[in-house]
């Protein structure tokens, strides 16, 4: 179970300016459960992944992985993708995965490889891979620390719908089949819809949770039809809770 | 025939007219220099110089660089730091060359470890400035990446730092080789009894300007052939992963 609860977090700026980006934002991922962050542009979604990585530590709350799934107390591993792959341009494909492990187990590699379409570009350098392939390695990175917590920062803005769609059947199918618990922010509220169990609605800044909708429909049931009658329904309790709150 | 040749060729001539007009001790042909080298050669004295020149321009070199890139580096990425000793690398920058040499003899005797150390004392500086300047344009998402995946502070270093200062070592390089032969070749005249430059200082006191320009014509080839032979294709390998090496 991931827990999280932000008090507040701010930005000084450098002329002394106090800015409130997250307030009282606290929510909690159940151990291998999909949740999607959606929320306005520069409402903190990022800086709320950020502080989750240990990146950023100057806040107020805590964050705490308590591990039922991993009970002999071993750490928990959380991993990430990127919104830019963020491959090291000067390491191959396969270098930039294995830097990533302590222990290399060469059959989970392979495997893991094949999963995603990437057996044959292991000897290529970043540089020579389109941004969709890129994001892959970026994906073999993240799932081959096999991480407890997987956290994922708009892994698939920029790309064409087509590559967008294929990557996300690759996404689940490779989650599915590893037991860990994501967190994705998007921007794409379909996206979201496709992917997760549970979508979290970020208010405007400063932010926190403003709804929370469960997704009933099992995740192979949702084609487009289903998808898109979710998201009329979403958007109207969204809506609804807005004009509730006045 | 291609231009660098020709160019060369035309150098030479222009000597050897020079020559044969001056008709004077001063200014040997290149058939008497030629001659001189086959001299030196034959009596084993030329191979022996080379080497002790050699040998001091590679431990200059290989101190300079190690020490400069680490304190480059350090200053780089600590501001306090660099606030702090900034003064002094801009002093060590403009003392000059003979200064460093002949206080480094008075003080440290007149012995190796006083020549090499005032050799890599001269270009140390350099390396501090053109490494710092690397060292401010480091990649954060890089670094964020390599704490994120826990990479171990030996990781970092080699697979994300180093990469990206990979430029800027190079610029220091090719400055330094060249700058450092020739600052050995002083350290040698005013305090060592082997080398090319006690050979010139020796042949200076004979006023044998054939010796003189043999020495400094084989030395100037040698210094070439590294830079051909070394230098170049160890950068090639290390820009390899570049794409657009068209």
């Amino acid at each position: 179970m991931l827990d999280v609860h932000i008090r507040s977090k701010q930005f000084s700026s450098s002329e002394g300016a106090e800015l409130s980006v997250l307030k009282h934002l606290g929510f909690s991922c159940a151990d291998r459960s999909f949740t999607c962050i959606v929320g306005p542009s520069g409402c903190g979604k990022t800086t709320t992944l950020r502080c989750i990585l240990g990146l950023d530590t100057e806040y107020d709350g805590n964050i705490a992985f308590n591990n039922s799934m991993h009970s002999e107390a071993c750490e928990s591993k959380v991993a990430a993708v990127f919104q830019e792959p963020r491959l090291l341009p000067w390491r191959t494909v396969e270098q930039n995965v294995r830097l990533a492990l302590n222990h290399v187990d060469n059959k989970m590699l392979d495997g893991l490889f094949a999963e995603l379409g990437l057996s044959e570009h292991r000897e290529f350098y970043p540089g020579e891979l389109s941004l969709g392939l890129a994001r892959r390695v970026s994906l073999a990175r993240a799932f081959a620390v096999d991480p407890t917590v997987l956290i994922l920062d708009e892994p698939f803005v920029s790309l064409d719908d087509d590559t967008a769609a294929r990557l996300r059947r690759l996404l689940i199918k490779v989650w599915s089949a590893r037991a860990c618990t994501a967190l994705m922010v998007t921007h794409n509220l379909t996206e979201a819809i496709e992917l997760a169990d549970r979508i979290l609605f970020f208010s405007t800044s400063p932010s926190r949770v403003e709804h929370e909708y469960d997704i009933p429909v099992p995740r192979d049931e949702r084609d487009e039809a289903v998808i898109q009658s979710i998201r009329a329904e979403v958007q109207a309790f969204v809506a609804s809770g807005r004009t509730s709150e006045g | 025939m291609p231009v660098w040749l020709l160019s060369v060729a035309a150098l030479l001539l222009i000597w050897l007219v020079s020559a044969w007009l001056a008709q004077s001790r001063a200014l040997p042909t290149p058939m008497a220099v030629g001659s001189a080298i086959v001299t030196e050669f034959q009596s084993g004295d030329l191979v022996r110089h080379m080497l002790a020149t050699l040998g001091r321009v590679v431990a200059a070199f290989i101190v300079a660089m190690a020490i400069g890139a680490a304190i480059g580096i350090a200053l780089g990425r600590n501001q306090k730091l660099n606030n702090l000793f900034d003064p002094w690398v801009i002093l060590f920058l403009n003392i000059p060359a003979l200064v460093i040499i002949v206080l480094s003899y008075i003080w440290f005797g007149l012995n190796e470890v006083a020549a090499i150390g005032a050799v890599a004392l001269n270009k140390i500086p350099n390396v501090i400035v053109t490494v710092r300047e690397g060292a401010k344009s480091l990649e954060p998402q890089f670094a964020e990446m390599a704490r994120v995946f826990r990479f171990s502070r030996w990781q970092t270093l080699r697979h994300v730092v180093l990469p990206q200062l990979q430029p800027y070592f190079a610029a220091a390089t090719r400055s330094g080789v060249s700058l450092i032969w020739k600052i050995v070749l002083v350290v040698e005249l005013l305090g060592r009894s082997n080398g090319v430059g006690f050979q010139i200082h020796l042949h200076f006191q004979l006023f044998d300007v054939a010796t003189i320009l043999a020495y400094t014509l084989v030395f100037v080839a040698v210094m070439l052939l590294v830079e051909y032979l070394l230098l170049q294709p160890l950068e090639k390998h290390a820009r390899r992963w570049r794409v657009n090496h068209a």
